[in-house]
């Protein structure tokens, strides 16, 4: 592919992007034999019954207070208002990383005081912001790190779906992309094994497990091996966060998708001179923040995100 | 007559002053070069700098993002700077020095320390 094939397709991405974040509203994609079909906008979805549901947040930054967003911890506080408002329960909430800022104690501790206000559990994975302590990440896995493997990668089982949490922030290379390491893909191609291929699998990680747009770091250099093991299972779900934005794709029996911050957006891939916090308007700034929320109906092989603003 | 005592006077004034002036000035009067790197949209300017030896390298964050300074070759690694934060290291051994942000890999710079002249490559 060109560079000139690139930037065409980061257009065009960026074109469905406008539509589904500028307008200040979610769209509900459905993924049925791996062709995503819309059915309409976040207000017109209903509940599907006899399946279950959990949510995604993400990039949180608690400790945040620049132009892009003075209150971090005041977005993050709706994010979960609206959680609470939610007419069905989730089963229970993913966190995919950049829970706080600058890895501290305080800003730990604020996260947490508002996310438990969910009432929910919630899985997380660290974000590049949430290793940065003295320790490198010692306060992370103080916290959020029991019963997890390495630098906090970790699986569990719920409705009959598989989850994987990876940690691809670690020990990061000069001149690289996010890196998952040898330990932890050996540990993953253990833990998958045995398993039918008809299991659901939904992995999360921080950073996208694809490379989006590597000129910014957003990918990661071994996320192929990833897909590679994931090769045998009918249906795969790849949650990140990272680049404060909407992006998905499908690619035979993956789908990929990213979620919306609740801190700051982040600009499209290529549209600005660097990937730093984008400052909108104050009256946008809640139509580009948000959450995620994802629903599995048993023996459809068919799941559903919706993404939802936190103002439409 | 008159003159030799003010001559005097002044070789004494100068004196003082050489005699108040701190140790380091009086061992290396010339090596005191201070640089700065700035950090700025996701990238170190200059991101290649030359400097002789003995020079001082500040870099500067000027992003709304944190980042760090780390060499590859793990000779210096700066803590988490943030906003306006700043990080001092000085060179004082020639050689080419490839650093980069543990956080954004795909920032990365050179710092190329040259010998001072009579100098040589320390250790």
């Amino acid at each position: 592919m060109t560079s000139n094939d690139d930037h065409g397709g980061s257009l065009s991405r960026r074109k469905v992007l406008e539509c589904m974040t500028w307008a200040g509203t979610g769209v509900l994609w459905t993924v049925a034999g791996g062709v995503p079909r819309s059915l309409g906008l976040v207000g017109e979805a209903k509940a599907q019954s006899g399946g279950f549901t959990f949510l995604q947040i993400s990039d949180s930054h608690v400790g945040f207070d620049k132009p892009a967003n003075p209150n971090a911890l005041g977005t993050l506080e709706e994010a979960i208002n609206k959680v609470k408002a939610l007419p069905a329960k989730p089963s229970f909430m993913i966190h995919t990383g950049d829970i706080t800022h600058l890895s501290k104690v305080s800003e730990f501790d604020d996260a947490e005081r508002i996310i438990s206000q969910a009432r929910l559990d919630v899985h997380y994975v660290p974000g590049e912001h949430d290793v940065i302590d003295e320790g490198t990440g010692k306060l992370y896995k103080e916290r959020y790190g029991r019963g997890t493997k390495g630098a906090g990668w970790y699986s569990f089982d719920a409705n009959g779906v598989h989850f994987v949490g990876l940690v691809n922030v670690v020990d990061l290379k000069a001149g690289g992309l996010g890196n998952l390491g040898n330990e932890q893909l050996a540990w993953l191609e253990d833990d998958l094994k045995g398993r039918t291929a008809s299991t659901p699998i939904v992995v999360f990680a921080h950073i996208p497990l694809w490379v989006v747009y590597p000129q910014w770091g957003w990918g990661t250099d071994d996320g192929e091996r990833v897909l590679g093991l994931l090769k045998g299972f009918g249906s795969v779900t790849v949650l990140n966060g990272h680049i404060h934005q909407i992006i998905q794709k499908v690619e035979g029996n993956v789908s990929f998708h990213t979620a919306r911050s609740t801190a700051f957006p982040q600009p499209a891939p290529g549209s600005a001179p660097s990937p730093g916090p984008m400052k909108v308007d104050d009256d946008k700034l809640r139509t580009v923040l948000g959450i995620a929320s994802i629903n599995f109906v048993p023996g459809q092989q068919r799941l559903a995100i919706v993404d939802s603003p936190l103002k439409a | 007559m008159k003159r030799a005592l003010l001559g005097a006077a002044f070789l004494a004034g100068l004196l003082h002053l050489v005699l108040l002036a701190p140790p380091a000035a009086l061992a290396e009067p010339a090596a005191a070069a201070e640089t700065t790197v700035k950090i700025d949209n996701f990238t170190f300017t200059p991101q290649r700098l030359t400097v002789k030896a003995g020079t001082t390298v500040t870099w500067v964050n000027e992003d709304d993002i944190p980042h760090t300074v780390a060499a590859t070759q793990k000779a210096f690694k700066s803590k988490v700077l943030d906003t306006d934060d700043k990080y001092t290291f000085t060179f004082t051994t020639a050689g080419t020095y490839e650093y980069f942000c543990s956080l954004h890999p795909h920032m990365t710079g050179t710092i190329v320390v040259e010998p001072t002249i009579g100098g040589g490559a320390a250790p």
